[in-house]
């Protein structure tokens, strides 16, 4: 029956439309293509304070994002963060000696690492761990320097005006 | 006094009669399984009326959805100079929540009610009962096919609801409002996860989709076969299935992104 | 299938059959014997639950006490999937017909063929054909039941009713409704092919003059109870009062005209509502 098969097409369609839309979804939206968690290398950092840094959030060099924070833990010994990062297989020539920064992304930004390469010949592999780090900028601290640095100068500047 | 304890015990009892009366069509319609699988053209049939009857209104509406998105997202954002996020957060509501949810809510009013008259209607002039007495089950023969084509088209009408939706949200922000093209894609892609937000989107659709069509064959199975009676259950399905699906929609939110 | 059962053996017999719906009692201890190969009619006034009483036979509604047997069988006792074989020996004319109104005439009568049997299509179409044609509806088969009057889809539900050759058709008030014509179509048809296919008929009814026509036995049936059978005639002529008030169509009788009210004087007079 024509009838039959018109609504067979349809159908067809429609689950077509919709498969199309999940791929749609799972590629063009999501970060499928992005989030091959198998590939890459993982390397470790200590940070005094990681803010308000996250499991996922990106690590980049140079702006680019190179891969992402994959695990956070708690150094008890030390009373260090412990942070794993997953680096892109492709970004395998990153010298040893490369110093990692917590960034703010804008004034009320996400937070995310920052790599500045250093000059060594040896590169970063699986497991290495980044021992030169800068922790998080806490916007409280800095404004309490602030005041206190101003603090400081009104201080000296009254008693200058005695 | 005791009559309106009594009273109240007497609702209670209905409620609970009819809740077990609704459990069991639906260990009846799931048991019709088996005998669906081998005559897919019943299936066939089913989605055409339920889902492919729904594109039209799915898809208009996850437009406009978007294109609202983009532009209300767009003033507040670009207050903060964050328009960048546009894509963001357009993305991320639809794929969260406003997908599997309004889709869930047009499935109720387009296709639910459209179930519940059908089925009230086949009660009313003794269609079920025919069916039964030509020894043909009709909750395995009528009411399992229908269950089963909402199950599946709910995820791909929530899909599409959702893909539109951002489709939408990038022609008004990036081809009216300017957001850059490559930030627009490029920040969606960083911040929505595949598995955290797509996926938990499609277990949503999935599970709005059993509801609303449990619901809806409840009802209409359930009507009095009046014609007052079936349309006073095709208002309940509408009513219920809305209720059903912004209460799951919180619970399953709380279960999947609450930490 | 056991053939062993005497033809002398009732094909339905009802025993102290109770059926209530909430608090109101439909039935009240029924025994009624539907003998083979005869036409049985049941009448009453509307809501003595004879519908309710073709739905127990089938095995669609359970009664509170009593049994009923169908050739043989204990229809409340059996399995789903005794009910479902005994059934499809069982015809049920609806009193709406109740075609399925998404599919035309024809494949409405095909319906239990495709679902009961593995006959090739154009075995189908040939045993459909025949069923139609016995109805005189052979070419009413490409319209869709809402294009059919009341009688013609009840003449099709009838040739539906009757293409698995069952051993009996229940009538739901098969006159309902139906302009002279019709009825009379109908009347021939009930007839014909009870005496054609060696069925047995039973027929729910309140049209007294259609029914006492053709049917071989009458039961009256009133407030849960039978009042009275036998054959047309002597319903007819009945020595009971309440009988004869129904099968003539009395107005008065031991059926007040009044529904049961207080004194009309004091209802006039005390005006305090």
């Amino acid at each position: 029956m024509i009838q039959n098969r018109t609504i067979e097409i349809l159908v067809g369609a429609f689950m077509a439309a919709g498969l199309v839309a999940f791929f749609f979804l799972a590629m063009q939206v999501s970060n499928l293509s992005a989030s091959n968690n198998g590939e890459g290398y993982e390397v470790t950092a200590r940070f005094d304070n990681i803010g308000s840094l996250k499991v996922r959030s990106p690590v980049t060099m140079a702006g680019v994002r190179i891969g992402r924070v994959s695990e956070i833990g708690f150094d008890r010994a030390t009373y260090e963060a412990l942070v794993k990062m997953r680096i892109e297989g492709q970004y395998n020539v990153i010298p040893e000696d490369s110093f990692a920064k917590i960034f703010t992304a804008g004034l009320l930004g996400e937070q995310y690492i920052g790599l500045d390469p250093g000059g060594s010949e040896k590169y970063l592999q699986a497991g290495s761990e980044i021992s030169l780090t800068q922790s998080a900028l806490v916007l409280e601290e800095i404004i309490g320097q602030f005041l206190f640095s101003k603090a400081e100068e009104g201080g000296t500047l009254e008693k200058a005006n005695d | 006094m005791l009559n309106a304890l009594a009273q109240l015990g007497r609702v209670g009892i209905g409620m609970l009669e009819r809740l077990g009366r609704g459990h069991l069509l639906l260990l009846g319609i799931l048991r019709g399984l088996p005998d669906l699988l081998p005559r897919p053209g019943l299936l066939i049939k089913q989605i055409y009326s339920v889902g492919v009857l729904s594109i039209l209104i799915i898809s208009v509406s996850g437009l406009f959805v978007g294109m609202v998105l983009g532009l209300q997202g767009y003033y507040i954002l670009s207050q903060f100079g964050a328009e960048q996020t546009l894509g963001v957060m357009v993305a991320a509501s639809l794929v969260r929540e406003l997908g599997p949810v309004v889709a869930a809510l047009l499935f109720a009013g387009r296709a639910g009610s459209a179930l519940t008259a059908e089925i009230g209607l086949m009660k009313a002039t003794e269609q079920l009962s025919g069916l039964e007495m030509m020894a043909v089950d009709p909750i395995r023969r009528v009411l399992t096919p229908r269950f089963f084509a909402g199950f599946i088209s709910m995820p791909l009408l929530a899909a599409l609801f959702s893909a539109l939706g951002v489709l939408g949200g990038y022609f008004v922000g990036v081809g009216l409002l300017g957001v850059d093209d490559g930030a627009f894609w490029a920040q969606m892609q960083a911040k929505i996860d595949l598995y955290e937000d797509v996926f938990n989107g499609v277990i949503k659709s999935v599970v709005f989709g059993l509801v609303c069509s449990w619901i809806a064959l409840f009802q209409g199975f359930d009507a009095l076969p009046t014609s007052e009676g079936v349309s006073r259950a095709t208002t309940r399905t509408v009513v219920h299935s809305s209720l059903a699906v912004l209460g799951l929609d919180f619970i399953l939110t709380a279960l999947m992104f609450g930490d | 299938m056991v053939e062993s059962v005497d033809s002398q053996v009732p094909l339905v017999s009802i025993r102290g059959l109770r059926f209530s719906r909430g608090s109101r009692v439909i039935f009240d201890g029924v025994d009624i014997d539907i003998p083979r190969g005869k036409i049985t009619a049941i009448m009453g006034p509307s809501g003595t639950g004879k519908t309710t009483l073709l739905k127990l036979i089938g095995g669609q509604l359970r009664p509170s006490a009593g049994t009923i047997l169908v050739d043989g069988q204990d229809i409340h006792r059996l399995g789903n999937r005794d009910l479902y074989r005994l059934r499809m020996r069982m015809g049920m004319l609806f009193q709406s017909g109740a075609l399925l109104t998404d599919i035309d005439v024809f494949e409405n009568v095909a319906y239990p063929l495709r679902e009961h049997t593995d006959l090739s299509p154009s075995m189908i179409r040939k045993l459909v054909l025949l069923k139609l044609e016995a109805v005189g509806l052979r070419g009413a088969r490409e319209l869709m039941p809402s294009e059919l009057s009341g009688g013609m889809a009840r003449r099709v539900a009838l040739a539906r009713a009757m293409v698995l050759d069952p051993m009996m058709i229940m009538y739901d008030e098969p006159f309902t409704g139906q302009d002279p014509i019709s009825m009379g179509v109908l009347v021939e048809l009930i007839r014909a092919l009870n005496d054609a296919s060696r069925l047995s008929s039973i027929i729910v009814s309140h049209d007294v003059q259609e029914t006492a026509a053709i049917a071989d036995l009458i039961y009256v049936i009133s407030n849960g109870k039978v009042i009275e059978s036998g054959g047309p005639e002597a319903m007819i002529n009945s020595e009971l009062a309440w009988t004869r008030q129904f099968m003539q169509g009395l107005a008065d009788g031991p059926v007040p005209f009044h529904y049961p009210a207080a004194e009309l004087a004091d209802d006039l007079l005390g005006g305090t509502c």
